[in-house]
């Protein structure tokens, strides 16, 4: 995991405030490869991985 | 590309002009599909990559997930210079560019209401921090009792200023987010960030959205300059394409 958390915070766009709007805003509509990003928990499975791959770069 | 599956990131208005920028997810070349008076920017991925199974999959990989958004988000960025764009959530994928223009005639009403709520206006992001109090906590005085009760009394003055700031905030947020959405045409909550995502010791007690125009873009910055004494830091972050504020409503 080369992801430094400071890229994470500090680059123009947090992407923290960018996957808010990426995966709870947006147009919603079914395309053919149904990916239901509307199912809430696969967005928090999302900022699970999110979240543990930032506090495992913190505790290193 | 052979096996290839069509990736949507936004509608926009045909007559705007082609945004300028060369690649879009995976790397992909961004291009327009154009029916009437709306245009869909695509990009052609691979199928393998794109489908349902490998997006299950890649959507819980950080860095994936990053590179992707971010690809995402620069092609959105781009249109909405160009003119009003109605942004698709992430990894929204059709079969073929026949699919996708099927979905511009079907939808074409709700699109072209989306794209006329957005025209002309931006969305702003406002977080709200909790400030925390550096002023010294005494014990409360007349307890005249031992060191264990006088640490005890500290203590517990502690935590009632803590919970009191806490409120503080929280109902400054509220009144911070009156203000702002009463500036505002539109507005949406969302949930505070987590702080191990943030980085920030302070909690977060507000994450909203504001959809603007130039001049309620103005407003928005003097509440939040009006704001910026009391119990709650406002931060603003944007402009954003109007992600919150793209939907379909059936006509």
């Amino acid at each position: 995991m080369t992801l430094a958390t400071d890229r994470l915070m500090d680059r123009d766009v947090a992407i923290v405030d960018l996957l808010d709007r990426l995966l709870a805003g947006g147009v919603v509509i079914t395309g053919d490869v149904t990916i239901s990003l509307a199912d809430v928990d696969l967005v928090h499975v999302s900022l699970r991985a999110l979240i543990s791959s930032v506090s495992t770069l913190v505790e290193q | 590309m052979a096996d290839a599956v069509v990736y949507l990131y936004a509608v926009t208005d045909a007559a705007a002009p082609e945004q300028n920028v060369n690649t879009g997810v995976d790397g992909a070349p961004v291009r327009r599909l154009v029916v009437g008076g709306l245009a869909a920017v695509v990009s052609s991925v691979d199928a393998v990559r794109f489908s349902e199974e490998s997006l299950r999959r890649s959507l819980e990989d950080l860095q994936w997930l990053e590179v992707t958004a971010r690809a995402h988000h620069a092609v959105v960025d781009a249109a909405a210079e160009a003119g009003p764009v109605a942004p698709v959530r992430l990894a929204t994928v059709y079969l073929d560019d026949e699919r996708v223009r099927g979905l511009l005639t079907d939808r074409a009403a709700a699109f072209a209401g989306a794209l006329d709520r957005v025209r002309g206006r931006v969305e702003w992001g406002v977080k709200g921090f909790a400030v925390p109090s550096d002023a010294p906590v005494e014990p409360e005085p007349g307890s005249g009792a031992g060191p264990g009760a006088s640490y005890l009394a500290r203590r517990l003055a502690e935590r009632n200023r803590a919970t009191r700031g806490q409120e503080a905030a929280f109902a400054a947020a509220e009144a911070a987010h009156r203000d702002l959405a009463a500036a505002a045409p539109a507005s949406r909550r969302y949930p505070p960030q987590d702080p191990r995502l943030t980085g920030r010791r302070e909690e977060m007690v507000l994450n909203a959205a504001y959809l603007a125009d130039a001049t309620s873009a103005a407003a928005l910055r003097q509440v939040v300059e009006r704001h910026a004494a009391g119990p709650v830091r406002l931060e603003l972050t944007g402009p954003w394409a109007p992600y919150s504020f793209a939907t379909l409503e059936e006509p």
